[in-house]
């Protein structure tokens, strides 16, 4: 109750406090002192611990299970345990916002702290546009999603968390993802003052270019435990189903992407600033537009909690004011300042950075169309159509290729002029890689030269960072980590999709179902009793045809708190599969339905992205810069 | 110029996305499909929620008058959304609702029924969702309606609200 009272004036605080900053501020822009006026941090810091009071307050609602709070009984029960009491503070769209809030609000303090060597009526501004974006969200929670509503009659017991999102994975992906997601917003609005102040230059990128790092390592690692979830829990036996709401992190993702290499353009040559610019404020605006279709109820999908049109609105004119406003800026304060320093030698880093651009920029139209069309056809012609792996599949894979080749050979190029060296190497690796595809797949597929080409560019990105790695040792060792990763990650999806098998079919207790010379076989059920849900357990046991054996126990869930029925799939990871192991309640009889899948190469999805992000640590970590 | 006119695209495109946006919301998400040629509804024979016997589908439709098939489910949430609607439509002495309960446990529809109260002349059991698909149905719920030449001649996915329920009386008067 009382806590209730102290989490919501801690708002109330927090967005006074977000009005007085903007007035001190503006105020301190043209004081002639060098420094930042030690006020502002204050304020800043002070915003920060309101928002953070706000936020431990909801979440001691939520360990107190106190049904008094609307937020809490929606969303929680007495039987949750004391992990996930804790992580429904931010599985509903009232405490995710809240989350937002938080990030925003930490991530501008931060930003007042290590920018302390930059101009300061860049800072200033910086604050500014930060501090809008922050009452915008303060705005959105306190008056169509406050969490801390007040319930009288107060209810005896909540109404449970979405057993789907009571999940380890699931509790820690949205704060990480939140991080990168949000972050972006720190990018935007610098940006945005780097514009105003004509700033656009090499000290800025050195200085933003930390920035962008931290987001995208956040965002990548946040997309990462997503999808692991997804894998793990919803018992799909995939781990990406280009379901909107997954659609709507990897679009930033790629902007993000294409944002860091334009970075590293700008902070050598002072060039492509307008791509700097304009990735910078795509990528927070992708960043809301994903919180507008998720939390707006446009989309369905699991994600989309509530279905209000009164936030879809309030966020919809918010994120057009943004847009508005930053384009706005964009177009009046712009200049391009040398125009000749964006003639780029063909053959040259700089081209293949544009080159990896334009890739980026056609695989976000592949992502957006396929998310957005859906709405607008619905919309215009009142037909409703679903967009499905196939589309992206048949618009990304083919183009794998030459973005895969040109990534092999980019980052070899040196600045400014370059020549191909070592082409006898090159050749050498590629015929190694074209032959070395074509044994492996040889009996494996039916469209074989179709994904000889593809695998083949995989291996070679893969055997031409391998040798950069052994070779060049420590010189922009983090480059080429990501991009090994990268290549990790191409070729374990492929490979996993390549020779991914399936067994679905219907077995009770007892029972042997065999199929080439493998055998499944149900040795007996188990019943188990949890605070929050009864599970049926399935002792299963699996010969493979080299006869050796093991055991698989999937289990049906039957949660209280809503009464929802999951299933649980059982999961043996080694370095080479996955075996998936599913079960399902076949009504009215004694048999079971099950699925049993071998996945080639799971886990190096997850070590290849964890790969990825470990480049992009080691690149924020780096002293000195590599030329 | 050149600037001018980019500005200019950006402008009309970016406010033709904020229109678009701004309807998708307030669509709803109940859809209609349309129905071309009108189909005859299936033959069939299917148990009873209450007997547990065996019936034909000439014989659940055997009347002169419309019909309504609803296709629910206990555990379907939507279907408590919508279910005072089809209360009130059962109160309608031109037509005959008959459910169509979908993969559902007995006792819970029987709960769920007495629960929420029975708008139905007759209760049909489709366990294993077959009969759903022979009758072209997305999901549940849903709802048809069955003219006097037992053609089927509207469909309704998803929950059906006021506005279709003024649309069906105005098919049935």
């Amino acid at each position: 109750m009382l806590i209730n009272q102290i989490g919501y004036y801690s708002l109330i605080l927090g967005l006074l406090l977000s009005v007085l900053l903007c007035g001190v501020s503006i105020k301190d822009f043209n004081n002639s002192s060098k420094q930042i006026n030690q006020k502002v941090l204050s304020l800043s810091f002070l915003q920060l611990v309101f928002v953070i009071v706000s936020f431990v307050s909801l979440i001691f609602s939520f360990i107190n299970s106190d049904f008094s709070n609307e937020t809490v009984f929606n969303n929680s029960h007495t039987t949750k345990p004391l992990f996930y009491k804790i992580s429904g503070t931010w599985g509903n769209h009232e405490g995710s916002l809240l989350l937002w809030l938080l990030v925003l609000t930490l991530f501008i303090f931060l930003f007042l702290i290590k920018s302390k060597q930059q101009p300061k009526k860049y800072r200033i501004l910086t604050l500014l546009f930060q501090q809008i974006i922050i009452i915008g969200f303060f705005l959105f929670v306190l008056l169509t999603s406050n969490p801390f509503n007040y319930l009288f009659p107060i209810p005896n017991e909540g109404l449970g968390l979405n057993p789907i999102l009571q999940d380890p994975a699931l509790a820690i992906h949205p704060p990480i993802l939140y991080l990168g997601y949000v972050g972006t917003s720190i990018i935007f609005s610098s940006s945005l003052a780097a514009v105003t102040q004509n700033y656009v230059s090499k000290e800025w990128s050195q200085h933003i270019k930390k920035w962008v790092l931290v987001s995208w390592i956040f965002l990548t690692l946040g997309i990462m435990l997503g999808s692991i979830w997804a894998y793990y829990e919803l018992g799909w036996g995939g781990f990406w189903f280009w379901d909107p709401v997954e659609n709507v992190s990897l679009m930033p993702w790629l902007t993000l992407t294409a944002l860091l290499h334009c970075i590293a353009v700008l902070e050598r040559r002072s060039a492509l600033t307008s791509w700097v610019i304009i990735l910078s404020i795509t990528t927070f605006t992708l960043s809301m537009c994903g919180t507008f279709l998720v939390r707006s109820g446009i989309l369905n999908s699991v994600h989309t909690f509530a279905n209000d049109p009164a936030r879809g609105i309030f966020i919809l004119i918010f994120l057009f004011v943004l847009i508005t406003l930053s384009l706005g800026i964009f177009f009046f304060f712009h200049k391009e300042n040398n125009k000749n320093s964006n003639n780029f030698f063909w053959l040259s880093r700089e081209t293949s950075i544009l080159i990896n651009n334009w890739f980026m920029m056609y695989f976000l139209s592949v992502v957006l169309i396929g998310t957005v069309y859906p709405i607008f056809l619905d919309v215009i012609s009142n037909e409703k159509i679903s967009v499905g792996p196939p589309f992206y599949q048949k618009l990304i894979v083919p183009f794998l290729i030459p973005f895969l080749l040109f990534m092999s050979l980019g980052p070899r190029l040196k600045w400014i002029k370059s020549k191909i060296e070592n082409k006898n190497s090159l050749i050498i690796t590629f015929i190694i890689s074209v032959m070395l595809t074509f044994f492996i797949l040889k009996n494996l597929t039916t469209d074989l030269l179709f994904y000889t080409v593809l695998v083949s560019v995989a291996f070679f990105l893969l055997f031409t960072t391998l040798k950069e790695l052994f070779i060049k040792k420590f010189y922009n060792i983090s480059q080429t980590v990501a991009h090994f990763g990268f290549s990790l990650l191409i070729l374990s999806i492929l490979f996993n999709s390549i020779l991914s098998s399936e067994i679905i079919t219907n077995i009770k207790i007892g029972e042997k179902y065999n199929y080439n010379k493998s055998e499944i076989f149900l040795k007996k059920t188990e019943e188990r009793k949890e605070s929050n849900f009864n599970a049926i357990i399935g002792h299963f046991e699996i010969k493979d045809q080299s006869g050796k054996i093991i055991e698989l126990k999937p289990e049906i869930r039957v949660y209280n708190q809503p009464v929802i029925i999951t299933s649980e799939a059982d999961i043996k990871t080694t370095l080479l599969d996955d075996k998936f192991l599913a079960m399902n309640l076949v009504k009215g009889n004694e048999y079971f339905n099950i699925r049993y899948q071998v996945k080639p190469f799971m886990v190096w999805i997850w070590i290849s992205v964890l790969l990825l992000s470990l480049g992009g640590l080691m690149s924020l970590f780096k002293k000195k810069y590599e030329k | 110029m050149k600037n001018k006119f980019i500005l200019f695209t950006v402008i009309v495109a970016i406010s033709f996305c904020f229109i678009i946006f701004y309807k998708g919301l307030n669509n709803s998400n109940t859809y209609t499909p349309k129905i071309t040629d009108k189909k005859n509804i299936p033959i069939f024979e299917a148990k009873d929620f209450n007997s547990n016997a065996y019936l034909n589908s000439e014989k659940i439709f055997e009347e002169d008058i419309f019909y309504i098939i609803n296709i629910w489910a206990s555990w379907c949430v939507p279907c408590r959304t919508e279910h005072p609607l089809l209360m009130k439509l059962s109160k309608n002495q031109s037509v005959k609702l008959v459910g169509l309960n979908y993969k559902d446990n007995l006792n819970n529809a029987k709960d769920f029924i007495n629960e929420f109260g029975n708008p139905y002349s007759q209760i049909i059991i489709d366990n294993d969702g077959t009969l759903s698909i022979e009758f072209g149905a997305y999901g549940v719920p849903e709802t048809f309606i069955i003219d006097k030449n037992k053609k089927i001649i509207r469909k309704f996915v998803g929950p059906i609200n006021e506005e279709i329920v003024e649309k069906i009386e105005s098919i049935i008067k």
